[in-house]
């Protein structure tokens, strides 16, 4: 098939960010809403995607989208490429730490024949 | 019954906790709960103020969980300060006007800097160190061009954090301490002569015994410009810092009547209570406790918080609060300084053993009482006894005191383990955990981890510097209860990585998830992996590729979504997300050519450039899409790229030898090279460090290196196990007087038995002296080839040099791996914005203040 894109929700609207296929599975890749905020977008093996904040709160840098997807008890994680603290794809909290501060925003995401309008 | 108001008056850390206490019991259900705050933020972690100058955000410090307040229905009033109480009317007016009606007022108004009525104290220029704003105000100041350097009024604690934080800030710095030594509190005369010198070599100039007298300022705006002293010297500065204690902010309290200490502080009796006022309490920085002491530490003040909360709650009968422990650890500029217990022997009869190294800054004291039981004692320089010895205070230690003072290296080997605590001994003072709860959180609540511990007792989650001793205990404990301590790699693999190098080399297996769904943890199957699997799999599969017919590179196929970020990326991440470039430089030897490449390099691209501890030249700052480019250029120059990253070989460092050198008995520069070039990309369990030196004065330190080579008149001596680093191991002599072929033959063997049998993150020095038979053992294989693999180490690594292929060099030649190295997938021609750069010494580094943000929007100014 000619493909599937990732769109991932800004505002009101859906934004397309890549070809489902350009996305190695169990990698990463940042992306950039049109508002300005970044993005860590992910697929699993299973081929489902993941949209979290890109901004480790642990050091500020905007990184997360170079760590390592991971699976523990089923549930999907990226452990940041700094201090390698685990961040919940599907929910955003800090695996490592209870403090609310330091989970990161969950993005909606979907992934789309790639023909289909935005 | 209609419910009570509780007000609260100040919202530092001591405030806080109380809060928190008060909502544990329940208490913030039934009644209302009001607080008045002078400061304009919520609670936030003072303890670690200073870190704010090294990226921690103001937001990151706050102790108050987002929605606290609502959550517990806690009105909290910030900014607006209390300014007087009525007790007759039981009211207390606030700066708004607002009035308030209490039936039980709390006090946790914390202290406040005492600045000494030096004249001139209140020119700008001149700043206390307490509150997020000053730091804020110091900041600012100090980024002024004209500010070069400061002046810390006060050598304490304190005084020494503020130290730091200016020369931080890249001031000149002065500390002015009236006693006649640093941390006159904490430590004694030779703790303090100790500190001292430490402190000297970092560049700050110390004064003690002298005051400061006057300030000086400027003529055109009363700024400061310098200070005099008491013995009539004087010195320059543009910014001043006061720092000589503090005093409790106890002036509400006084204009009500209510008793204070002779030298400050809200008379409380074992309950926090006012003694005279049953209506009102007083915590924390602010109290006079019970045992007629005001404390300046946290740990206390929680303690009292907790035992109000207790006491408002009607949970009486627990135990008061009648003082606490003041045993200090701190990483002041660096230098670690712990005190604990009657730390200057003021009792009788005491005895002091004492250890000083001043050459190494290292100051130890232990007090002793006349039997034999442990007082206290001060460490300095060396303080990784603390943990220990803390808790021991109080009874007999189980070792000659002379021998617990002694460095690691010198004393003989004791039995002094945590496990020689009492079960009362106090393991975290932050949070009063003792060594009980501590087992019962394993024996009880079954516990079986490290973390979980500690969230189960809170122990370790304060300062943190009991949490190597929690470490020991909970292993102890969980191997003591017989559970068995897993030894698989991670949560995904039951085998240790020994394990499963022998399965990817038997069944030639050249996937991850081949290896996962085959041989993973039955849960973990069909599974993503880990952080700490995937990594090590990848370099199992990367050390083995042409042997088991996996594809070469580190970044080919389903391989690209196991490297760390570094191999992922084939650089070094760096703290604001940017990466660094060290490009290979054999040996350490480089023409003046090259050199000029490397130069025009950092230049064209504006890096940060530094030479490294290991013979190279480490450029910093590159952006991930400017990553390739960089390459090229070192490429087309005939370099390639290094492992600065990675689990592979580093450099192979060379001392000058007999080319030039008037002692070198042979060519080390040749060897250092030809070694360097054989196992570069050299997938391993851990780094590798070599080193060549051309005679026995070893100017290489191969004797620090995993493997060594020394030249001698007939050849050449190779050693092995050495390590620099955290723990320093000199290597140990595996053979001696080889010619080349036999030198390089066994470092072959070494590596790759090393390769097949070491732990994931084990450095060769730790692997030869876990593995059963040692040093032996490992000659006998390698040398003797007991077990009869040699060939096949051999084979093993001869495939390895045969397949080597530069990583970097591959990546610009194809464009299916250039896709990774933009910013963003979906703009890649934007730059990261967050990756951004400030000045400094004439050149750059990462502009973090950039970093402290939520959000960095892209476009605009910025
Ligand atoms: C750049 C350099 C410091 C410098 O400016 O001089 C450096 C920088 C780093 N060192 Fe180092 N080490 C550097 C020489 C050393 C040396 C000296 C030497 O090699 O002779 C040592 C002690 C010798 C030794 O390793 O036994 C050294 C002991 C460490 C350690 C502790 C290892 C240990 O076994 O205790 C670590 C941490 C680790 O690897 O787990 C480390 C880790 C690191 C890392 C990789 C940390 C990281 O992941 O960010 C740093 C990144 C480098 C980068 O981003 O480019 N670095 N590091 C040096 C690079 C040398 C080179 O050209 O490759
Ligand atoms: C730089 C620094 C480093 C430190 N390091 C350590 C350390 O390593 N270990 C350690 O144990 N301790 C350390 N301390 C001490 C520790 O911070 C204090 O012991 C602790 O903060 C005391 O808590 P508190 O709530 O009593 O006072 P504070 O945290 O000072 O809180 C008191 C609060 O009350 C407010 N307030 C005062 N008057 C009023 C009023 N009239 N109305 C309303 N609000 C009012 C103040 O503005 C303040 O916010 C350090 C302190 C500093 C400044
Ligand atoms: S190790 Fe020996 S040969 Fe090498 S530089 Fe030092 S003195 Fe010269
Ligand atoms: S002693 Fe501070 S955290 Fe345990």
């Amino acid at each position: 098939m000619a493909g599937e894109r990732i769109e991932v929700r800004c505002g009101t609207g859906w934004v397309p960010v890549c070809a489902a296929d350009g996305l190695v599975p169990g990698r990463g890749v940042a992306a950039l809403l049109p508002d300005g905020r970044q993005i860590a977008v992910f697929t699993d093996r299973s081929g489902t995607a993941y949209a979290i904040g890109n901004r480790d709160p642990f050091t500020g840098a905007y990184v997360l989208s170079r760590g390592l997807l991971g699976s523990a008890g089923g549930r999907a994680f990226v452990a940041s490429p700094l201090l390698k603290q685990r961040f919940d794809l599907r929910t955003g909290r800090c695996l490592d730490d209870d403090d609310p501060a330091r989970s990161v925003p969950v993005h909606p995401v979907r992934v789309r024949p790639a023909d289909t309008r935005a | 019954m209609s419910t009570d108001t509780i007000v609260l008056i100040g919202h530092g850390m001591v405030g806080q906790r109380f809060l928190e206490e008060l909502a544990e019991r329940g208490v913030t259900a039934r009644s209302r709960v009001i607080v008045l705050a002078e400061e304009a933020r919520p609670a936030y972690d003072r303890v670690r103020l200073t870190s704010y100058f090294s990226g921690v955000t103001p937001d990151e410090l706050s102790l108050t969980p987002p929605g606290f307040a609502r959550e517990h229905g806690i009105e909290l009033l910030l900014s607006d300060p209390a300014e007087s109480i009525d007790r007759a009317a039981r009211t207390v007016t606030a700066r708004s006007g607002r009035v308030i009606r209490y039936d039980t007022l709390v006090l946790a108004t914390g202290s406040a800097p005492f600045v000494p009525p030096v004249e001139g104290r209140d020119a700008p220029g001149c700043f206390v160190y307490r509150t997020i704003e000053d730091l804020l105000a110091i900041e600012e100041w100090a980024k002024s061009d004209r500010t070069r350097s400061g002046v810390v009024v006060g050598g304490g604690l304190l005084g020494l954090e503020a130290a730091g934080a200016l020369r931080g800030l890249g001031l000149d710095t002065h500390i002015v301490e009236f006693n006649p030594r640093l941390m006159p509190v904490q430590v004694d005369e030779g703790g303090g002569a100790a500190l001292r010198r430490t402190v000297e070599e970092m560049g700050l100039t110390v004064h003690t015994g002298v005051g400061g007298q006057r300030i000086r300022t400027r003529a055109e705006d009363g700024a400061v410009s310098g200070m005099d002293l008491s013995d009539g010297s004087s010195v320059d500065a543009e910014l001043v810092v006061f720092s000589a204690g503090v005093r409790p902010r106890d002036a509400l309290a006084r204009a009500a009547g209510l008793t204070v200490g002779e030298r400050g502080g809200v008379a409380v009796d074992e309950r926090c209570v006012s003694v005279s006022d049953p209506a009102v309490y007083a915590i924390g920085e602010c109290a006079l406790a019970a045992d007629g002491r005001v404390y300046g530490l946290v740990a206390p003040g929680y303690e009292m918080a907790a035992t109000a909360a207790r006491a408002i709650a009607g949970q009486d009968g627990a135990a008061g609060f009648t003082g606490a422990d003041t045993s200090t650890k701190l990483k002041l500029l660096g230098v670690d300084v712990a005190s604990f217990g009657d730390a200057h022997g003021t009792a009788d009869g005491a005895l002091d053993v004492v250890y000083a190294d001043s050459r190494s800054g290292v100051y130890k004291k232990l007090v002793i009482g006349p039997d034999g039981t442990l007082r206290g004692g001060v460490l300095v320089g060396d303080a990784d006894a603390y943990g220990m010895l803390r808790p021991l205070t109080g009874s007999v230690p189980p070792a000659p005191p002379e021998q617990l003072v002694l460095p690691a290296g010198l004393a003989p080997p004791t039995a002094l383990g945590p496990g020689a605590l009492p079960d009362e001994a106090v393991i975290c003072s932050c949070h009063n955990v003792t060594k009980g709860t501590i087992r019962a959180a394993v024996t009880d609540h079954a516990c079986t981890s490290l973390p979980e511990v500690k969230k189960c007792t809170r122990a370790g989650t304060g300062c943190g510097s009991c949490v190597k001793v929690l470490g020991q205990l909970v292993n102890e404990e969980l191997a003591a209860g017989g559970a068995e301590i897993d030894s698989g790699l991670c949560g995904c693999f039951a085998q240790t990585r020994r394990e499963l190098y022998e399965i990817v080399l038997a069944l030639r297996i050249t996937g991850f998830r081949q290896l996962l769904d085959g041989h993973g943890r039955e849960a973990a199957r069909g599974g993503e992996g880990c952080e700490i699997c995937k990594p090590a799999v990848a370099s199992i599969i990367a050390s083995l590729a042409p042997s088991i017919g996996a594809g070469g590179h580190v970044l080919d196929g389903e391989q690209a979504a196991l490297q760390d970020t570094n191999d992922h990326f084939l650089a070094n991440i760096q703290r604001n997300g940017s990466y660094s470039v060290v490009p290979r430089i054999p040996g350490g030897e480089i023409t003046p050519e090259k050199l000029i490449v490397i130069g025009e390099v950092a230049r064209d691209f504006g890096l940060y450039t530094k030479i490294t501890g290991g013979q190279r030249i480490d450029l910093f700052g590159a952006r991930v899409d400017q990553l390739p480019a960089i390459w090229g250029r070192l490429v087309d120059a005939g370099f390639e790229s290094g492992h600065a990253y990675g689990k592979s070989l580093r450099t192979v460092k060379s001392c000058v030898g007999s080319t030039w050198c008037r002692y070198g008995v042979q060519d080390s520069v040749r060897m250092a090279i030809d070694l360097e070039l054989r196992y570069r990309g050299l997938r391993s369990p851990h780094k590798l460090k070599s080193g060549v030196s051309g005679c026995a004065r070893e100017c290489a330190e191969a004797m620090g290196k995993d493997f060594g080579v020394i030249a001698t008149a007939n050849g050449w001596n190779l050693y092995v196990g050495g390590n620099g680093g955290a723990t320093p191991r000199h290597a140990d002599l595996l053979a001696q007087d080889l010619s080349d072929a036999e030198l390089v033959r066994l470092i072959d063997r070494f590596l790759m038995f090393y390769i097949r049998t070491a732990d994931r993150l084990e450095r060769t020095s730790v692997w030869l002296e876990r593995i059963e038979g040692g040093l032996d053992h490992v000659r006998d294989v390698v040398v003797h080839d007991s077990l009869g693999i040699c060939a096949e180490l051999e084979a093993l690594m001869a495939a390895h040099v045969a397949g080597y292929r530069d990583e970097w060099a591959q990546v610009i030649e194809d464009p299916e791996k250039l896709r990774r190295f933009v910013s963003f997938v979906n703009a890649p021609d934007v730059p990261d914005p967050s990756v951004r750069f400030v000045p400094e010494r004439g050149q750059s580094k990462p502009d973090l203040v950039l970093l402290s943000g939520p959000e960095i929007p892209v476009g605009g100014r910025v």
